[in-house]
């Protein structure tokens, strides 16, 4: 059951109050324009038991991307290709109100647009991911642990389990005919990657559409809308996080915005993602 | 072994129709019926072709645990849920976490329009159950939930009406079959309150190019129009007759 959240942070009035009034000002409280992501650091193989990771530090915002795989059998409908699952876990540690246990909602609901971005962009080469085909696939586990909340945590999310992806090795394989022979200890083929994908999120608070909301902002937003993108700027996913609501026009407004902000997110993804010995495609 | 149908059919035919027959721009048949349960406070149901979601309302009530009440405002709780025979194979009946995400994003819708404030500490108890899930079933569970609610007396903004727009062969489509929703390239459902022109509820499963997304929001903005008429249409019907009591 889904249930109108109680304790959840409380930003006071005056607080909201200052933040408009400097929005008003054209600027916000970080001294950020309405459409600056904040400060952006992507960090690969943070942790060295992955086959890939990458950790993200987004202003406030931590989050670790980890990336395991092991062989499985296809799913009936796609024999011939591998699968991945996303998970994201808003840890107890990352923010004061946060509880040990099972992923609430919340972080349901972040995995499952992760999963969409990836997915639907066809990010993932799955069919390379297949080993035997009807038979033996890789499934590849994208975990994505948030560490600090400080707000847009699916962005860092996204922006985590792309670049851990473009870090990661599958371990080596010797197939002969259908046997399948898995040397752990060596690394194999880069996870076969076709191309980056973004996640832009745009908060609506009062008449202000804002870039990257940290967490008061995304806190006394109205609602927020993120959508992902690929660097042509096709569109592969959308999701409205909150209950406040849009006019068709804003939805028209807040595309072109979130539009114009994944160059800057693409420039700073391809500084860690296209490595000489890497098998980046461009 | 089960047979699967691995290869993507057709999904525009030769004349421009769609695989049962309806142009990009028809929606499926559409009934809707409200306060057909006793025991709730407020009912609906609502068929979209072969989907049918069934939707009570209970409250506001006291809230238990009390703790989770809020001082200033009605707590909304929300569960969408599948009968497990409601898809071809027997779906689990626990919660998956497919229902965990669209509870809440349709809690968030129908917060949007209810004056939860209103009914501080208490709590309005929202439960849906599809019936037969045959596509578009979160935006039909949202329709009755929003009937059910008005059903059951609670003031609301406007009522909530949604349809799913999706792309198929290359060309948008106005409320998506099962094949539409598993083969085509694109699924939007969007959800608006008509009245104020404001959208509730937008997800996007696949991808558009920013022109085909404009003309997507447009194609959902007809459809839902006429859905909305037909909601306020099963309400008066419904209250008109007790008028004529009195």
């Amino acid at each position: 059951m889904s249930l109108t959240p109680s304790n959840y942070n409380i930003v006071p009035l005056i607080k909201r109050e200052g933040i408009l009034s400097v929005l008003e000002k054209g600027s916000r409280i970080d001294g950020r324009k309405f459409t600056d992501f904040r400060s952006l650091s992507i960090t690969q193989g943070y942790a060295k038991k992955a086959e890939g990771s990458a950790m993200v530090r987004l202003g406030d915002t931590a989050v670790l991307a980890g990336v395991k795989m092991k062989e499985d059998v296809p799913f009936p409908d796609t024999p011939d290709q591998g699968n991945f699952i996303v998970n994201v876990e808003l840890l107890p540690l990352a923010y004061e109100t946060f509880e040990p246990g099972p992923p609430d909602e919340n972080a349901v609901e972040l995995s499952r647009v992760v999963d969409r971005g990836l997915r639907d962009s066809k990010a993932i080469d799955l069919k390379r991911l297949c080993l035997v085909p009807g038979k033996k696939v890789w499934t590849i586990w994208i975990d994505i642990d948030v560490l600090d909340y400080g707000g847009n945590v699916l962005d860092a999310s996204m922006l985590a389990a792309v670049a851990a992806l473009y870090d990661a090795f599958l371990p080596k394989v010797e197939i002969n005919g259908e046997e399948v022979k898995i040397i752990k200890e060596e690394k194999g083929e880069r996870v076969p990657m076709n191309y980056p994908v973004v996640s832009v999120t745009v908060a609506k608070l009062d008449k202000f559409f804002l870039v990257d909301p940290e967490l008061e902002e995304e806190t006394i937003a109205d609602t927020r809308l993120s959508i992902s993108y690929l660097e042509d700027g096709r569109i592969v996913g959308i999701q409205k996080f909150g209950s406040g609501t849009l006019t068709t026009q804003e939805l028209d407004a807040v595309e072109s915005i979130a539009r114009a902000s994944t160059s800057r997110l693409f420039e700073e993804l391809k500084k860690v993602i296209t490595r000489p010995e890497g098998g980046v495609t461009q | 072994m089960l047979t699967l149908q691995v290869q993507k059919p057709k999904l525009i035919l030769e004349d421009g129709r769609r695989t049962d027959g309806r142009r990009p721009d028809e929606m499926r048949p559409i009934k809707m019926e409200v306060g057909i349960l006793k025991n709730a406070n407020g009912s609906a149901i609502v068929e979209m072709g072969k989907t049918k979601v069934l939707t009570a309302v209970y409250g506001p009530r006291e809230m238990h645990p009390r703790h989770l009440a809020l001082p200033d405002r009605a707590v909304m709780r929300v569960r969408y849920h599948m009968t497990p025979f409601s898809t071809d194979d027997r779906k689990n009946p626990s919660l998956s976490r497919r229902e965990i995400e669209i509870s809440k994003v349709i809690r968030e819708a129908l917060e949007a329009a209810v004056l939860a404030e209103t009914f501080p500490r208490t709590t309005i108890d929202v439960f849906s159950e599809v019936l037969q899930a045959d596509a578009g079933t979160r935006l039909v569970a949202l329709m009755s939930a929003s009937l059910a609610v008005a059903d059951a007396g609670i003031p609301m903004r406007d009522l909530i009406a949604g349809v799913a727009v999706g792309k198929a062969d290359g060309t948008l489509v106005l409320d998506l079959n099962e094949e539409e929703d598993m083969w085509g390239e694109a699924d939007m459902p969007i959800a608006m309150m008509p009245s104020l022109s404001q959208v509730t509820l937008l997800q996007l499963n696949g991808n558009f190019t920013p022109e085909e997304f404009r003309a997507a929001i447009q194609l959902a903005s007809k459809g839902i129009e006429e859905l909305y008429k037909l909601q306020k249409e099963t309400l008066t019907s419904k209250y008109s007759a007790y008028k004529e009591v009195n």
